[in-house]
């Protein structure tokens, strides 16, 4: 446990990078990871489902990978790498992703949002091109209410299409049904 | 959220024992993808949670000296699915830690956590003061009985929800424990406590024990293994019933092997008597067919779960044909 600096009685303190930048956090040792992005760091783009690791809404990249930060104890991160969805912008431009997300209409309510990205991004990370297949799989973790998925895995090939240098565009069915 | 507790990170397998062994609410945590739904819903007491994630030698998959191989407690389950060597050697527990829960809980569930989890019984997590929690009777009797068992059931009738457990135990593993009183070696079989020898309890495991690794054998000659999982959802989901296979072959026809079900039982369940109808045989459709029946010979369904019969018996016969075929 990262002890240097003077730290509030009772409260655990740990050293974090979020979202690329190293960051100190002191909390009381039985909070989770997911409470503590929340209410410790204010950054509240990681939702709070069913707590339970059942829906997938509370998920973030710890060293690259995806979890689930309701499941996960804070202290348990201690020295490791957390993205969360406000890192996947540069300024203000977009990641691929939320670009292709909110073009397609990819999101409704947006409380699944936030996960569904981040394990998008974790997999093309490591697949540049998954097939259909692979992106069902890999999202399989996560629970969309509203959309029914299909806009969810298209947006997910239309932004690896672009990584890829493509120029590639919604389909016109994609974006007003089938006419 | 969860409630107060004090945390430690042992950084040796010595100060972990000693922890647990000081400390009557102590309980180790490797991934936490379990023991926090149980803090949380309050399932039992806990006061301090003792992390094993900053003791070395306990992650990781190598060979062993006699052909096996061993996997550190700590290994996730997302590796054991990944790895090459498991997936050659022991493809039976690979497809079960490649289809249990869902890619998040594989990155941070340990395949220690994973034998060692507890029930998911919904009375049990719930807030009802059943047997296995100290009270007088089990709720699944009366109540909501779907995904209870139909074997093994004694006064508590909750089935094992690990995929990899199965596995194990038909891949014929051995635990690796390390506790108060030095080290010691459990085959998979006999890791698990059925509810007529102590209701509560899941495992042989003493509250200052720690399991450090799993032992596979080598795999003998002509060994194949799978693990079929039947599950109410495409997406990710617990057994409702499913079969791990190790069968040794000779041609086409079985000489030894095992057969262990998932979701029927409070522990891993190896069927003997399906065992019995292959033996000696080669797996064509009346033999299949004739196993399914027998393993559901003494199967006794609660008042909602006589469905898992049917469906034993067609995982089971899938299973076989499909290991025959291959
Ligand atoms: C939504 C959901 C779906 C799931 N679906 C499946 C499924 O389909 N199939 C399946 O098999 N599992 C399933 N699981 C359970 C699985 O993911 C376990 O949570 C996970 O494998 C536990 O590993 P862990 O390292 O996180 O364990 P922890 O939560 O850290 O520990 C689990 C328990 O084991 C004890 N323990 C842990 N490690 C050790 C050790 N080395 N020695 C002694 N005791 C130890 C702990 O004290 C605790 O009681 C599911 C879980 C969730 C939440
Ligand atoms: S809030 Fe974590 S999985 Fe639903
Ligand atoms: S957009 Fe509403 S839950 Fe997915």
């Amino acid at each position: 446990m990262a002890s240097r600096r003077r730290k509030p009685a009772g409260k655990a303190q740990i050293s974090l990078v979020v979202n690329g930048e190293p960051t100190e956090v002191a909390f009381s040792p039985h909070k989770t990871l997911l409470e503590v992005l929340r209410e410790d760091l204010g950054l509240t783009g990681t939702k709070h489902g069913c707590e339970l690791g059942e829906c997938g809404t509370c998920t973030v990249l710890l060293d690259g990978q995806p979890v689930l930060s309701c499941l996960a104890l804070a202290l348990a991160c201690d020295g490791k790498r957390v993205e969360t969805v406000e890192g996947m912008a540069r300024g203000a431009v977009l990641h691929p992703l939320q670009e292709t997300f909110a073009d397609l209409g990819a999101a409704q309510c947006g409380y699944c949002t936030p996960g569904f990205l981040l394990v998008a991004k974790a997999l093309l990370e490591e697949n540049p091109s998954p097939t259909r297949d692979q992106i069902k799989q890999a999202l399989a973790g996560n629970l969309c209410r509203c959309t029914g998925y299909l806009k969810i895995y298209e947006a997910v090939e239309l932004a690896a299409a672009r990584m890829q240098g493509e120029e590639a565009e919604a389909k016109e069915e994609t974006l007003y049904g089938r006419r | 959220m969860l409630p107060k507790f004090s945390y430690v990170r042992a950084t040796s397998l010595d100060e972990a024992v000693r922890l647990l062994s000081s400390d009557d609410g102590a309980r180790v945590c490797a991934g936490g993808s379990d023991l926090l739904g149980c803090l949380r819903d309050q399932v039992f007491e806990c006061s301090r949670v003792v992390s094993l994630t900053g003791i070395d030698g306990l992650r990781g998959i190598a060979r062993t000296r006699d052909g096996g191989v061993r996997i550190g407690a700590l290994t996730t389950i997302a590796d054991v699915a990944a790895d090459p060597t498991i997936n050659q050697s022991y493809p039976g527990l690979a497809q079960a830690a490649g289809e249990l829960a869902s890619p998040q809980l594989r990155n941070q569930g340990t395949i220690g956590g994973n034998i060692c989890q507890k029930p998911r019984c919904w009375y049990y997590r719930g807030d009802f003061d059943c047997l296995r929690k100290g009270g007088t009777t089990c709720h699944a009797v009366a109540g909501e009985s779907e995904f209870h068992c139909i074997l093994g059931g004694a006064g508590c009738f909750v089935v094992h929800p690990s995929d990899t457990a199965p596995a194990l135990v038909a891949l014929q593993a051995t635990v690796r424990i390390a506790g108060r009183r030095g080290t010691r070696s459990v085959p998979m079989e006999e890791f698990y406590v059925l509810p007529n020898q102590d209701v509560r309890r899941e495992t042989v495991l003493e509250p200052h024990e720690i399991v450090t690794e799993i032992v596979l054998p080598r795999p003998a000659a002509g060994m194949r293994s799978s693990y079929h999982k039947v599950r109410a959802r495409g997406a990710w989901d617990f057994a409702l019933a499913g079969v791990a296979l190790a069968l040794q072959f000779s041609g086409n026809r079985v000489t030894a092997g095992r057969v262990v079900l998932s979701g029927a039982a409070p522990t891993p369940w190896r069927s003997r008597e399906a065992e019995e109808a292959i033996i000696g045989k080669q797996l064509d459709a009346a033999t299949a067919a004739a196993a399914g029946r027998a393993a559901m010979e003494d199967a006794v369904p609660l008042r909602r779960n006589g469905y898992k019969i049917p469906l034993f018996q067609g995982v089971i016969e899938e299973a076989l044909l499909a290991i025959g075929r291959a």
